[in-house]
Formats: structure tokens, C-alpha cells, sequence
């Protein structure tokens, strides 16, 4: 496991909270991990807390949102400490995230290539001729077929799995030693999936990296990452090694290894989840 | 007798010189109660085959014929009900700033139904939410309800068609066993015709009788789910994304490339 | 907090998203923006003024201490006191009871420019964005050619060419403000064009009237409301520009620009005549700048 010259990320008892009108949600609650240079799966159903947590450590939570954590150590830079300035100068540079979903994440109104090529000329100071080349370069590396094409296409016109390649175009610019990918093969098909996530292996095995893979996709996670963290309400219930995911104790996620349809498996009715409410306790 | 035939339907987008042709030439037939599946690679034209199907997508050539009618590119109001589409994404395909009623209220209006609350209490039911949520906005759904909410405003004007794009792949496992469940007490008890888009091919093997591989706006083959579940699939299309389905599967650099369809 | 119970509960129920009914969710909806209004005092400060210029005019006849109209030379020009609390004017008109009437004029011209520029600009801004194509070219050329002028001189000339009165300034206003509005509209309209639920509701069959009322306008209307809100200070100061120049409302009608403007002769001697009315003039403007920034803040979708 990764020893403490290769740890890039520690994170020690993190909440995060929300007031709102009626209390305070408490969206992540005391939860501690390290990230190596290595890929660590976060999985847990929806509203578990994992992009908070995602968004947490590039502090880009919402104004009213409470954070609090022991230390929050990335690098050589305290993030609990870091002025706002210094974080946007580690966003995108440092640690890069790519979001759920890429169509919100493209301008609607401007054409993909002009929003590469603007990320081009912000972290290379290019020209817009060399910015243009580089895009078209860039698209090509994320296996775009006709990157000519692409260029000139507006989001509402690539298909979900071009618009998550776009994305990641983008985030090879700046090159990051921490990747945060908040599910970034949801919207994709099994084969471009492949590609994407070569990429990202590629990516952190060769510019010896870290990378938080967020997903609720198991047989990814258990198939791609080297550890898994599983989040339920906030909580890190459990943090295995991929390889074991199958003897998982926790029933949480056994219900969730048990929620999912196999081809090897086949069954009528797929099981549902059943909460328990001990499960929040610790 | 089939629901759903289309002839050598090929669609295309944009005019002139910079159209394109993105389904070319398929031709498949559904049956009554069948569920009809479409994988293949982001960008195939799985989308678009259904948008022309909708009637999303007026620009193609071929014939279409859904439950014996022949189908033009214009389509009257009541060939529009004939199918409704489900989206793969909840949170961009519910109005924000309309209640869950309004939403299913909408339909109802346009094509000029009576009895309306009591089919919005009828389709809440059957899609398994509590009526008092047609009062909410859709912020305050979790992504598996906006999803219920996106199939019973599907439901409402009681289609014989629904066309599901990928309507689990934004939904967490434990949602998408729900939704996948609720898909199917639906389609025995509304005898309904599915034809459904995913990535995912046990999610397929879940769901449908007959599925189609496609690669680059065409079908490579079309399977049975016997030939998932038994392996006996042809194409080494299908066989790569019947692997992707299980995992990520680590290849060596070099050899990555070749392991791809072109 | 000092709540007494129904209060609380009413509080409660407001705030439950638990909702029983539609109107409970409107409500909701509707309290929760006070809520966030009563949070940022510089927008409640300027929702304020405003409140008190709606109550202002329309109580103008029980406010003012004397007849905004009738004329009285003997008392002309007198510094304010106890009985002409901001003087009178070269006609022995009371000051503080024109300045009142003066809302009134405000306030209809505001108004009206409002019922008048929001409707069009959102309809040819939403149209054009919309259908887009040959629609969208020669709607959005027209935009542009009223916008390549000055607003203030595009209102001079056709205030000029309609004659005076406070109908037609308004109309002239109307046409300079209107521009903005479409392209607005147009921008917010192209973003949400291909979203999924309109797709969806064209796949019920829904018309295009239909999915521009019922679904564009909800989506447009925070930022058109904030965009007009911020407006209004452009809409008062041109309005009071025109009065200036003896273009918007005729005497005797009480107008804060015109007041202003026939006051100058006598700026040394009766400094009140051209004060007042430019202090009323500059604090609405403020008020409906600062409401403006406010309502950005509490009804943009992309904040929450
Ligand atoms: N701005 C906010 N205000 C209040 N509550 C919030 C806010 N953002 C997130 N939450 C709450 O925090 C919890 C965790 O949300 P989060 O988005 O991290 O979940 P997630 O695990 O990423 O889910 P998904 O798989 O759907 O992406 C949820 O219960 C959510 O309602
Ligand atoms: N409105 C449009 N205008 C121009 N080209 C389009 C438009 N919509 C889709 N396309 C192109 O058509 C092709 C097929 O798109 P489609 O959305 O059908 O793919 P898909 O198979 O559904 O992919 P995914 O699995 O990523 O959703 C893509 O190359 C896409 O760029
Ligand atoms: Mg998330
Ligand atoms: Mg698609």
C-alpha cells in the first residue's frame, strides 16, 4: 500500500454540512481516507455523499456548505489553510475533476473545439493557430474519430460519450497529479468506456498519479480501481481491496453487489435494496 | 402481428453538403409485447434511430410502420401517443419549474383527455410514488423518482410503445434494479412493446427477447437472449461488449488499439 | 424568535415540503424568495423604497398637504418651511405635494414601458431563438439595428417625431428598451431549446405557442424580470430626460424631470426647485438597481 512519500491526498474525519431552512443535512459525516498513486474507487447509491466528498477536497461546494476535517493534506499544500486563490491555482492544474455530466458541465451556446482551444491558450499561453492544432491533437489522443468535425459541433450535437471525452480533453492540458472523476463513463458504452478508462489507467500509471474514480458501477470498480471505499449515507461503511469486493461483509454492500443483473447469473426479479438503520450507527 | 416494422430506415442530420447520414439502411420488426434491444458504441445512431421512431427526427427515408399504420414524417397527435420516449437522464428531462402534476397534467391537456387527476392519480400509482408528489417540484425527487416521474408522464397517454434511451445508466445499481423491476410489472400489465437503448449488455439479457449490435449507423448482428446467456453470440463485436460488460478489462498498451473495431 | 403559534405554524407550513396541495407548493416557492429577500438587506432596502413609492402614489391625495396644481403667486418661490415643507415653485405650487403626484407619473411610465417591452421582447426573443433559422436571422437584425443607436437619442428622435405627451414618451421609451429584453430571451431560450423536457413535450404533440408559454417563459422570466428591474432606473432617467427637454409629460402634469428642468432658472436662488425632484429621481433609480441585484441573486435558476 501506498507509504507516505506516495501519498498525495489525506483526508482525516471530514463533514460536510448544509443548513438549510428546515436543519442541518449532514451530507458526508467523519469520513478519512488517503489517495497514492493509485486509483481508488469511491462507490455508494445516490445521495451517499461521494461527489460532496469529490467536491469537498477541490473545495467547490457551494457558498453555504460547512466543512470540517481534521487535516486535509494534498501535497505539500494544507487545503483547510489554502486562501481561495491558491485553490484556483490547484484547480485544473493540480487536481482536475471531471464531472458527472459532461453536457452541463460544455458551454451550450459555444462549439466544443472553441472551448478546448480556450483552455489551450489559458494554461499554454498559446496563439489561437497553435490552439487550434493542439485541440485537434488533443481530441484525437481521447480517440475522437473526426476531430475536424467535432470541432465546429456544439454540445447538444455530440453524443454523451463525446461529450465525456471532450471533457477529459480538456483536463490532459493541465497535467494534474490528482484526477477526481465524478462518474466519467456513466454515459458511455462499453467500448468507448474501454478507451476512456485506458486513458485514465494510462494517465496515472505514467505521469504516476492519483486518481478518485466516483461510480456506483461495481463490476467497474472492482475490475478498474486497486481499493474501494463504499459510502453509504455519508459514511464510509467499509474500504477493501477491488480484487476482494466479492467477500465484502458489510450487507450494504452486499445488497448492492446483489442489485446488479449478470449475464452469468440470470435471474426474473433483481433484489432490492432493504436499509437498516444499524448501519448508521459508527 | 408486429407493432413496430421499419423498413431500410436510414436517417440523417443537417442538409446539403454537411449532411449526414447516421443510421444507414436497418430493418427490424417488433412484436407485440417484445422488448427490442439496441447496443453498440457511443455515436452508432442508437438515439437516433428512436428519435426517428418519436418522431423526433423527421429526416429519414425507409417506411415505418407502428401498430399497422403506415407512418409519414409529419405525425397527427394521436400517432404521437402511439410511443413516448423515456430519457437516459432524469435530471435534464423534467421541467425544473413545473410541479411533478403539472408535468403529467401537460399531456393530458394537449391531447384533450378528461378525468385528468384521476389518471395522474392512476399513473403515479403505477409507477409506484405517492400521489401527494405530484405537488412537488422536481429538485426535491432523487434521481430513480424523477426517473418514475419521466416514465408515468410516458405512460400517461397510455402508448402501446415506449422507448426507453438508456433509462437506468444515470441511476445508481439499487435504482436501477427497482426501475428495471417496475419495467417489467409495466410491460406485463400494460402489454406494452419496449425497445430499449443501454450500454449494458446484462442489463439487456435482463430485459429483452431479441437484441440488435450495432456499430456505425448499422446492425452487425441481431442476437437472442438465449445467445447472451448461452454465449453463442457471433459477431467479435458483440463478444467485446459482452466482455466490457463484465469490467474493465486491462490490456497492454500496444495491444489496445487492435483489440478495438476500427 | 417571538412567533406567536398560528404564526409559527403557518411558518411550519410554508416551509414543509411535504406538500398537500399546489398551492401549498407555490407558496412555498413564494416564501422561501422572501426569505432570501429579508437575508440581503441591500435588495430589502431597495424593495423598500419601492413599496413606498407604490403606497406613495397611490395615496398621492391623502399624502399631499396642498393641491399639486393650483397656482399662487403670492407665495412663489418660498424656502421650505413648516408649510411648504420643500418650498413652492415660480407658480406657488407646493413642492412636496407635486413631488408626490410625481410618483404617480413615475410610477405609470415605469409601468406601462414594462407591460409594454416585456411581452415583445420575449416573444421575438423567444421566437427567433426558438425556430431559429431565417426567423431567427431577420428578427435578430431588426434587434440589432435599434440597438446600434443610443438609447437616449433613439428615444429623443421618436419622441420628437411622435410629438409630446407622456403617452408617446413612454411609446419612445418602450422602443429603445425592448431590444435588450429579445436578445435576453433569445439567449435563454437557445440554452434550454434542446433540453430533454422540451423535447418532450414536442413529442406529445405540444404547439409551439404552447412550449414557449408554458415552458420557456418559467425559464426566461427570472432573468427578464431581473433584467427589467435593473431597467427601471435607465426607464425613470430617460423618462426624466424627456421631461427635461420638454418631451415627456407637459405642464402642468407633475413629472420629477420636468420639475428638475424648470427649476434650473432658478438654481442659485431656489436650490430646492431642482434638488428635491433629483434626490426622489436618484433614490428610486438606486432602489430598483439594488431590488434588481437582489432578485438575480434569490430567482436565478443556476443559483439553486
Ligand atoms: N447544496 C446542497 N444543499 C443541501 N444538501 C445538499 C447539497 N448538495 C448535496 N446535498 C446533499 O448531500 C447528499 C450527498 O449528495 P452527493 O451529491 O454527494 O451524492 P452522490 O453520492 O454523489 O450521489 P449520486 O450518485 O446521485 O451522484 C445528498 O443527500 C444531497 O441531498
Ligand atoms: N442534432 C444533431 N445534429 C448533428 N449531428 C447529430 C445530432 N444528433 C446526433 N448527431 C450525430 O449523430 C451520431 C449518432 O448520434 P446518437 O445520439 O444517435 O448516438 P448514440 O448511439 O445514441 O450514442 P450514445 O450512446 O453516446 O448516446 C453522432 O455522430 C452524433 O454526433
Ligand atoms: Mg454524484
Ligand atoms: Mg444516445
Amino acid at each position: 500500500m501506498a507509504n507516505t512519500s506516495d501519498t498525495i491526498l489525506t483526508v482525516e474525519n471530514m463533514s460536510v454540512e448544509f443548513p438549510t431552512l428546515s436543519g442541518v443535512t449532514t451530507a458526508v459525516r467523519d469520513v478519512s481516507f488517503t489517495v497514492g498513486r493509485e486509483k481508488i474507487g469511491i462507490i455508494g447509491e445516490s445521495g451517499s455523499g461521494k461527489s460532496t466528498t469529490g467536491r469537498a477536497i477541490m473545495r467547490l461546494q457551494p457558498p453555504q456548505a460547512i466543512v470540517k476535517a481534521n487535516r486535509m493534506q494534498f501535497e505539500d499544500i494544507d487545503l483547510m489553510a489554502a486562501s481561495e486563490e491558491e485553490m484556483r491555482s490547484i484547480r485544473g492544474r493540480r487536481i482536475a475533476m471531471i464531472l458527472q455530466d459532461p453536457k452541463y458541465s460544455l458551454n451550450p451556446v459555444m462549439t466544443v473545439g472553441e472551448q478546448i482551444s480556450e483552455t489551450v491558450i489559458l494554461h499554454e499561453r498559446a496563439t489561437p493557430q497553435e490552439a487550434r492544432s493542439r485541440t485537434l491533437a488533443m481530441l484525437e489522443r481521447v480517440n475522437i474519430r473526426d476531430p475536424q468535425r467535432v470541432f465546429d459541433l456544439y454540445p447538444h450535437e455530440v453524443s454523451g460519450g463525446m461529450g465525456q471525452r471532450i471533457m477529459i480533453s480538456m483536463m490532459l492540458i493541465a497535467q494534474p497529479s490528482l484526477i477526481i472523476a465524478d462518474e466519467p463513463t456513466s454515459a458511455l458504452d462499453v467500448t468507448v468506456r474501454q478507451q476512456v478508462l485506458s486513458i485514465l489507467d494510462d494517465l496515472v500509471v505514467e505521469r504516476n498519479i492519483g486518481l478518485i474514480f466516483i461510480s456506483h458501477d461495481l463490476n467497474l470498480v472492482r475490475s478498474f480501481c486497486d481499493r474501494v471505499i463504499i459510502m453509504y449515507a455519508g459514511r464510509v461503511v467499509e474500504t477493501i481491496a477491488a480484487a476482494d469486493l466479492d467477500q465484502a461483509q458489510h450487507p450494504y454492500t452486499r445488497g448492492l453487489l446483489n442489485a446488479l443483473p449478470s449475464l452469468d447469473h440470470p435471474k426474473d426479479r433483481l433484489e432490492v435494496l432493504r436499509r437498516d438503520p444499524a448501519w448508521l450507527e459508527n | 402481428m408486429s407493432m413496430i416494422k421499419a423498413h431500410h430506415l436510414a436517417v440523417s442530420y443537417g442538409h446539403g453538403e454537411t449532411a449526414l447520414k447516421v443510421v444507414k439502411d436497418v430493418s427490424f420488426e417488433v412484436e407485440k409485447g417484445e422488448t427490442f434491444g439496441l447496443v453498440g458504441e457511443s455515436g452508432c445512431g442508437k438515439s437516433t434511430i428512436l428519435g426517428a421512431l418519436a418522431g423526433r427526427n423527421k429526416q429519414w427515408t425507409g417506411t415505418i410502420e407502428i401498430d399497422g399504420e403506415t407512418i409519414g414524417q409529419k405525425r397527427t397527435r394521436a400517432q404521437l401517443a402511439k410511443q413516448q420516449l423515456v430519457f437516459q437522464d432524469p435530471f435534464g428531462s423534467i421541467h425544473p419549474r413545473h410541479t411533478i402534476g403539472r408535468t403529467l397534467l401537460e399531456p393530458l391537456e394537449i391531447h384533450g383527455k378528461d378525468r385528468r387527476q384521476e389518471r395522474i392519480e392512476k399513473v403515479l400509482t403505477d409507477v409506484g410514488l405517492p400521489l401527494n408528489f405530484r405537488y412537488r417540484y422536481p429538485h426535491q425527487l432523487s434521481g430513480g423518482q424523477r426517473q418514475r416521474v419521466a416514465i408515468a408522464r410516458a405512460l400517461i397517454l397510455e402508448p402501446k410503445i415506449l422507448l426507453l434511451d438508456e433509462p437506468t445508466s444515470a441511476l445508481d445499481v439499487s435504482i436501477q434494479a427497482e426501475i428495471l423491476n417496475l419495467l417489467k410489472d409495466l410491460r406485463q400489465r400494460e402489454q406494452l412493446t419496449y425497445i430499449l437503448v443501454s450500454h449494458d449488455l446484462a442489463v439487456v439479457a435482463h430485459l429483452c427477447d431479441r437484441v440488435a449490435i450495432m456499430q456505425s449507423g448499422g446492425f452487425v448482428e441481431v442476437a437472442t437472449r438465449q445467445q447472451l446467456l448461452e454465449n453463442t453470440v457471433e459477431h467479435p463485436y458483440t463478444r467485446i461488449l459482452m466482455d466490457g460488460s463484465r469490467g474493465y478489462v486491462s490490456e497492454k498498451r500496444n495491444s489496445r488499439r487492435e483489440a478495438l473495431p476500427a | 424568535m417571538a412567533k406567536s403559534g398560528t404564526f409559527s405554524n403557518l411558518h411550519e407550513w410554508l416551509i414543509s415540503e411535504e406538500f398537500t396541495s399546489s398551492r401549498q407548493a407555490r407558496l412555498h416557492n413564494i416564501y422561501l424568495a422572501w426569505l432570501s429577500l429579508l437575508a440581503n438587506p441591500l435588495a430589502f432596502a431597495g424593495f423598500a423604497v419601492v413599496l413606498l413609492l407604490v403606497i406613495v402614489a397611490a395615496l398621492a391625495p391623502v399624502i399631499a398637504i396642498h393641491d399639486p396644481f393650483t397656482q399662487d403667486f403670492a407665495i412663489a418661490l418660498q424656502a421650505p418651511s413648516a408649510g411648504h415643507w420643500f418650498g413652492t415653485d415660480e407658480f406657488g405650487r407646493d413642492v412636496f405635494s407635486r413631488l408626490i403626484y410625481g410618483a404617480r407619473t413615475t410610477l405609470y411610465i415605469t409601468i406601462l414601458v414594462t407591460v409594454i417591452v416585456a411581452p415583445i421582447g420575449f416573444v421575438i426573443g423567444a421566437t427567433s431563438g426558438y425556430l431559429g433559422g431565417w426567423v431567427d436571422v431577420v428578427l435578430m437584425r431588426i434587434t440589432d439595428i435599434f440597438l446600434s443607436f443610443p438609447s437616449l437619442v433613439l428615444a429623443l428622435a421618436f419622441s420628437a417625431a411622435l410629438g409630446p405627451g407622456i403617452e408617446n414618451a413612454v411609446i419612445a421609451i418602450a422602443l429603445t428598451v425592448w431590444p435588450p429584453i429579445a436578445r435576453l430571451a433569445r439567449a435563454e431560450t437557445l440554452t434550454f431549446r434542446h433540453a430533454d423536457f422540451v423535447i418532450a413535450a414536442e413529442l406529445q404533440g405540444a404547439g409551439v405557442g404552447r412550449i414557449l408559454l408554458r415552458h420557456i417563459v418559467p425559464l426566461c422570466a427570472p432573468s427578464i424580470i431581473v433584467r427589467l428591474t435593473l431597467n427601471m432606473s435607465s426607464i425613470i432617467l430617460t423618462a426624466a430626460g424627456l421631461g427635461f427637454l420638454g418631451l415627456g409629460a407637459q405642464p402642468p402634469m407633475a413629472e420629477w424631470g420636468a420639475m428638475a428642468a424648470s427649476g434650473r432658472q432658478y438654481l442659485l436662488d431656489a436650490w430646492w426647485l431642482t434638488t428635491v425632484p433629483g434626490i426622489a429621481i436618484l433614490t428610486v433609480s438606486l432602489a430598483f438597481n439594488l431590488l434588481g441585484d437582489g432578485l438575480r441573486d434569490i430567482m436565478d435558476p443556476r443559483n439553486g
